[in-house]
């Protein structure tokens, strides 16, 4: 069985997922990922899922686990890469994935994982969505 | 039957060019007439139905044109209707090109058959049948065009009503016209997207001021293209949200979940924030940085100079 490589960058850990998903992959992912969260103090996590054409429900659901995982870590997910057939079919699906940051690049989800770490009273203001409003 | 029907063909070959201006004279009289300019090719076309009238006559079946001997006269009245549909011309005028045929055809079969009366009623009978047939099948393959047509139209329409503008680095705008429904969403998402890949935008305005009216699905529409961008890491911003349409989110209590602004010069102003931009009045500007500030002002140089 293949695995996934976690990479380190700063405070931050990439996850490339290049391969198709099955429930196995998708446990052990999880199981390495939150074990690295906690051995390297990462801040941020960004799933960078450009390599893949389809995406199901089952990993959309993997997406908002990983999501929530981390955030009980005190760690920030950020989705990257997403193609726009993905996006497409994820919300005809009915999975806007709300609990989940996106981004367009690792560029920018570097850059949104910086921002929300330096100011983490930004950061609740944007996740409300009354406060959304004042800007 | 087939004796009657090679009779029917062999007529058709011997008294051709009676047939033909017999036709052409009824078409005068009945249908509407086609422009001067196409005369010469009307004429070409009624010699040819008519050949090919004979070769399906000939092959005895009255009763289908489905056959592969008639394969010839299909092809020549799908060509038909398409150029009549071109010219304009109604249902009626395009079947009454066709349905002309009859009285040549008749008085043909009277003439040729005057002694013997129950053939010539068989014979017509036949031949009635048969033409109905043939003028059925060219108001299918009217309609058939006309449908074509308006599908063509509806896609170009779709195309040109959706278009995505970069209003600056990393702002997109998106203005709607006309009433969202799947089809239109399906292609509205997907250009809205395709641009946020290629220009890497962070902020999509979208701008409802051409959307007549919002209802719940409207807005479900609107929400899924909304919930798109986000996944793709653009935040989206409602705009032109005319008063009767807030009042009527408001009382079919639709949740958009997303920051609306009432004027696109609004969105524009927020997007600018978000993305670290900011507008100020040149007047307000050298007021505030001074004299020195003012001395490099590229335009005051420009007029020193």
């Amino acid at each position: 069985m293949s695995e996934i490589p976690i990479m380190r960058i700063g405070d931050c850990l990439l996850v490339s997922i290049q391969v198709d998903m099955h429930d196995r992959l998708a446990m052990a992912l999880q199981d390495d990922l939150t074990q690295r969260i906690v051995a390297d103090r990462a801040r941020g996590v960004m799933i960078d899922i450009s390599a893949l054409e389809i995406v199901d429900s089952f990993i959309g659901r993997m997406l908002n686990n990983i999501a929530a995982m981390s955030r009980v870590l005190d760690a920030v997910t950020v989705v990257v890469g997403m193609r726009p057939a993905v996006a497409i079919t994820l919300v005809e699906l009915g999975m806007s994935l709300s609990g989940v940051r996106t981004a367009l690049n690792v560029d920018k989800g570097l850059a949104a994982i910086r921002s929300i770490v330096d100011n983490p009273e930004d950061e609740d203001a944007r996740q409300d969505p009354d406060a959304r409003r004042k800007y | 039957m087939p004796n009657e029907t090679n009779l029917v063909a062999a007529l058709i070959e011997k008294d051709r060019q009676t047939l033909l201006t017999g036709w052409l004279d009824a078409q005068k009289r009945y249908g509407r007439q086609r422009d001067t300019t196409n005369a010469a090719a009307n004429t070409e076309q009624a010699r040819q139905f008519l050949d090919q009238l004979r070769r399906g006559a000939a092959s005895g079946q009255f009763d289908t044109i489905t056959g592969s001997d008639w394969a010839g006269m299909r092809e020549l009245l799908e060509d038909l209707s398409r150029a009549l549909v071109a010219e304009g011309f109604s249902p009626t005028d395009t079947a009454m090109f066709v349905f002309s045929i009859k009285e040549p055809l008749f008085e043909m079969l009277r003439r040729e058959l005057g002694k013997d009366a129950a053939k010539v009623a068989d014979l017509s009978w036949a031949v009635t049948r048969l033409v109905d047939r043939l003028g059925l099948f060219t108001i299918e393959c009217y309609a058939a065009t006309r449908e074509e047509m308006i599908g063509r139209q509806q896609q170009e329409l779709l195309e040109l009503s959706t278009p995505v503008v970069q209003l600056w680095d990393g702002i997109l705008a998106l203005p709607l016209i006309g009433t969202l429904d799947s089809a239109r969403t399906q292609i509205v998402m997907e250009s809205l997207l395709e641009r946020i890949v290629t220009s890497g935008a962070e902020i999509a305005i979208i701008d409802i001021t051409g959307v007549p009216t919002v209802d719940t699905l409207v807005a479900q529409h609107l929400i899924k293209t909304i919930s798109a961008a986000r996944l793709m890491g653009a935040d989206c911003v409602l705009s032109g949200i005319r008063p009767q349409i807030a009042q009527t989110i408001v009382h079919l209590g639709l949740e958009l979940n997303v920051i609306s602004k009432a004027t696109m010069a609004d969105a524009l102003g927020l997007a600018l924030r978000r993305t670290g931009k900011v507008i100020v009045d040149r007047a307000r500007l050298a007021e505030t940085r001074g004299t020195d500030a003012r001395s490099n002002d590229p335009d005051r140089r420009a007029a020193r100079e």
